[in-house]
């Protein structure tokens, strides 16, 4: 059995405007696999991907309740210093966004703003990161190329060499390939499943399906509240609430 | 949060900047002030706001500069009004894109024309030109800075109202064509009146330029503070309150009673121009609130 | 299908609206071309290097305008080294630091009041605050402070512009990997936004040194014998020159009157070029 490596109790979320998005969740995600976050749009999984990197600090947020622990660290403290938590705890978005640099300047830009300078460790980040999101062999010979030229499966890639670039412990990705045709989507679900070996991933799949193929584990979010989550595809053939049931079946959704 | 004490720094020379402008204008107020109200201890009220303005034999009577003021204002607006909304229209919604390039840079170039300039031309050209064709006594008049004055604001207004216009959505344009309208009619009836806050604004930006203005009217205008009799104040030379301070200042002595009322018309501008802007934002505010509620 | 008699005199009316609102046009824009071409023609003339590069003589009926524009230049290298930081940071605090609540708001009424002083005004203000109480007398530091604050509410408008349109999305992703927010500002949203800034830059320095009233009691000078040795000297300026000339000095030549005044013009005109050409630059090469 993996230890854990975020766990999260009672959390509470609430907006200025009084709307909870997430409301007493308590949850262990595991080391080293892929956790997913499944259920219809408004369940708070993006609220919940957005509390683990305290990217929601930046959003309209009233309070947070509850603890959530990386490796026995309550992130949820002002003590936290954020900024290291981010390069810990990666995020990959739902529409890729590069930014106006080139393909090597994407990459580096994360280590660049640790204070990173020697050309050397940045040069092998950025190898090691474009291989690690099957990238590599594609743009290695236009690296000072704009990086916008790129496709959109091409430029998802490379957000997600971006977080790895950074070497981090968690992978976040919030719909990642909702936007991209099936060749790149399979792209990433395979690098995905060779990233699960050294990082712990958590996804939010666009579809049932999806989560299907890549859970090792699945939560299901329904209106702000964890309904139910297990192990491997239990909940997707076997579900214990008829919400999930429903759900999974496309019964509504 | 480990900010670094240099970005701690840095942004708090950044918030200092964003406060500046309140420093600042409370600054202006303060010194206008500070030089303008020993005018109201060393003239009497009455006299102040009296028609005489004379000041070699004391009569510092400010009516016939504010009407000197109004009149050529008023007139910039009869001007301005009608070729401002027009070219905006014209720019916005009926000139091809080609041609918009064109347009543009050319309003944009009348804005940045200093104003000297075209007072300068309206001195050694425009004026006996009107002088000539109109058969009038002089040419230096309201009438002359009028027009010029017009012109002056034609790219403020033309500006806001061409943005208002331009932020109308095309769901709005769309609807109505899709009913039938010409697009004339979907211009004048569904476009213009969605922007009409826009264009108040564009149209009440535009005034506030004219009464500011300071070195054509000087040129132009003439030289008389009187007080006006009839319309044909328009035909007259006559005297801003921009002007007087313009040309009088240089010639003062300072601490005198003359330096201190300058001052006061100058609180007076400021006053005009506070007022003319705080309205132009409330209307703004206001509208940008309904428009946030109907969104909602 | 043919049309009915209503719509047709709609169409008919819509094509005399039209065509009114483009001699409407024509009226607001020729104008504009016949001023600048007639400077030009009627200034070329008077321009020489001699006309350019020296001193005024016979009571400036004859000689160049040199002082004049060397003047002009200080004042407004003066007023960008006041400005320009000033302007940017009051930019950057309003479009990513400023809260949505009254103060902000406040800020904005100054700003908005700020634009629309009298330049009249504002040279009252620099002659009371300046010249007098901070005793730096008729100078070109009295000058370019005034017109500093003076154009700065139109760099604050279009740099504040620039920034915000820089797409949110890049201030979330520099922020998740782990970047401050003046780091994000300094990396990625100042940079992107420079063309727009630079021409906010461009075209407020441009109104500054073509404005007479502020620097009439500030700065400006009738006619000094040599040129300004310091920033507490006055200095003669060229906006102010051409007042002076045309309408002080009897029996100037009309040639020296409109070879200043070109002068103008063709300043206007290069700093109107270089703006629109950094926008369409700028425009061309983003990479969003």
């Amino acid at each position: 059995m993996k230890e854990a490596k975020i766990t999260i109790e009672n959390l509470t979320v609430r907006y200025s405007d009084g709307v909870e998005p997430l409301r007493n969740i308590s949850l262990t995600v595991q080391r080293k696999a892929i956790t997913v976050f499944f259920g219809p749009a408004g369940g708070g999984k993006s609220t919940l991907l957005r509390v683990l990197n305290r990217l929601n600090d930046l959003t309209d947020v009233a309070s947070v309740e509850g603890r959530v622990l990386i490796d026995d660290q309550d992130i949820l403290d002002p003590k936290t210093d954020v900024i290291s938590l981010r390069r810990r705890v990666g995020m990959v978005f739902a529409r890729p966004v590069v930014l106006p640099f080139s393909i090597r300047g994407n990459l580096t830009y994360g280590l660049e703003l640790a204070g990173e300078r020697n050309r050397d460790t940045l040069e092998a980040a950025v190898k090691r990161s474009l291989k690690q999101a099957a990238l590599w062999d594609e743009v290695k010979d236009r690296l000072d190329e704009p990086a916008v030229a790129l496709s959109g499966g091409q430029q998802q890639r490379l957000c997600l060499a971006r977080v790895l670039a950074l070497e981090p412990e968690v992978i976040l990705l919030d719909e990642p390939t909702s936007g991209l045709d099936p060749i790149s989507t399979g792209k990433v679900e395979d690098s995905l499943q060779e990233l699960k070996k050294k990082y712990t991933i958590i996804l939010v799949p666009h579809s049932v399906q999806q989560a299907a193929r890549t859970a090792d584990h699945a939560a299901f979010f329904l209106q702000g509240e964890l309904v139910e989550h297990a192990g491997g595809k239990k909940i997707f053939n076997t579900p214990r609430d008829q919400r999930t049931d429903d759900y999974v079946r496309g019964r509504f959704g | 949060m480990a900010l670094s004490l240099r970005e701690r720094l840095i942004t708090g020379l950044i918030k200092a900047s964003g406060y500046s402008a309140i420093v600042f204008v409370l600054l202006i107020f303060y010194f206008l002030l500070q030089e303008g109200t020993p005018a109201l201890s060393q003239v009497p009220l009455g006299t102040l706001f009296s028609g005489r303005w004379y000041p070699i034999e004391d009569y510092f009577g400010l009516l016939p500069l504010i009407s000197g003021s109004l009149v050529v204002t008023i007139g910039a607006g009869l001007v301005a009004f009608p070729l401002g909304l027009g070219t905006a229209i014209y720019i916005a919604e009926i000139a091809p894109r080609w041609m918009r390039e064109i347009l543009k840079p050319l309003v944009e170039l009348l804005a940045g024309l200093p104003s000297v300039m075209l007072g300068f031309l309206g001195i050694i050209v425009f004026s006996p030109f009107l002088r000539s064709w109109l058969d009038i006594p002089t040419g230096l008049s309201a009438l002359t800075a009028s027009l010029l004055l017009g012109f002056i604001s034609l790219p403020t207004i033309v500006s806001v109202a061409e943005d208002a216009l331009d932020a109308v959505p095309k769901a709005y344009r769309d609807a109505a064509l899709a009913i039938g309208a010409t697009e004339w009619q979907t211009i004048w009836r569904v476009t213009v009146p969605a922007a009409r806050t826009g264009i108040l604004t564009a149209m009440m930006l535009g005034l506030g330029r004219a009464i500011g203005e300071t070195m054509t009217v000087m040129m132009v205008a003439g030289n008389a503070p009187v007080l006006p009799r009839g319309l044909d104040i328009f035909l007259s030379p006559v005297r801003t309150m921009t002007a007087t301070i313009a040309a009088e200042m240089g010639e003062v002595a300072n601490g005198s009673t003359h330096y201190h009322v300058l001052f006061f018309v100058g609180i007076v501008l400021f006053l005009i121009s506070l007022s003319v802007n705080v309205t132009a934002s409330i209307i703004i505010f206001r509208q940008g609130k309904r428009a946030e509620r109907m969104l909602s | 299908m043919k049309a009915s008699p209503a719509s047709r005199s709609r169409y008919i009316w819509q094509k005399v609206v039209f065509s009114g609102l483009t001699v409407i046009t024509l009226l607001t824009v020729i104008p504009i071309i016949l001023v600048v071409a007639y400077i030009l023609v009627q200034g070329l003339p008077a321009i020489s290097w001699e006309f350019l590069t020296a001193m005024p003589r016979d009571g400036m009926r004859d000689g160049g305008i040199w002082p004049a524009l060397i003047g002009t230049l200080y004042l407004t290298i003066g007023t960008a080294i006041f400005a320009v930081p000033l302007g940017i940071g009051a930019a950057i605090y309003l479009s990513e630091y400023a809260p949505d609540n009254r103060w902000t708001r406040l800020i904005r009424l100054a700003i908005i009041n700020l634009a629309g002083i009298p330049s009249v005004v504002y040279g009252l203000f620099g002659l009371g605050l300046f010249v007098l109480f901070l005793n730096f007398g008729t100078s070109i530091l009295a000058g370019s402070l005034t017109l500093a604050i003076m154009t700065l509410p139109v760099i604050i408008s279009t740099a504040e512009e620039a920034l915000r349109s820089v797409p949110q999305a890049f201030r979330v992703v520099s922020i998740s990997v782990g970047g401050t927010r003046w780091q994000t500002i300094r990396r990625i949203v100042l940079p992107e936004a420079l063309p727009g800034i630079l021409t906010g830059i461009i075209l407020g320095l441009e109104r500054a040194a073509g404005e007479t009233a502020p620097i009439l009691f500030t700065v400006a000078a009738f006619f000094l014998p040599s040129l300004p040795n310091s920033p507490l000297d006055a200095t003669m300026a060229l906006p102010y020159h051409l007042f002076v000339i045309s309408t002080q000095v009897p029996h100037m030549p009309v040639q020296i009157q409109y070879g200043t005044a070109l002068v103008l013009v063709v300043f206007v005109l290069v700093m109107n070029l270089s703006a629109a050409t950094i926008r369409s630059r700028a425009r061309a090469r983003r990479q969003w």
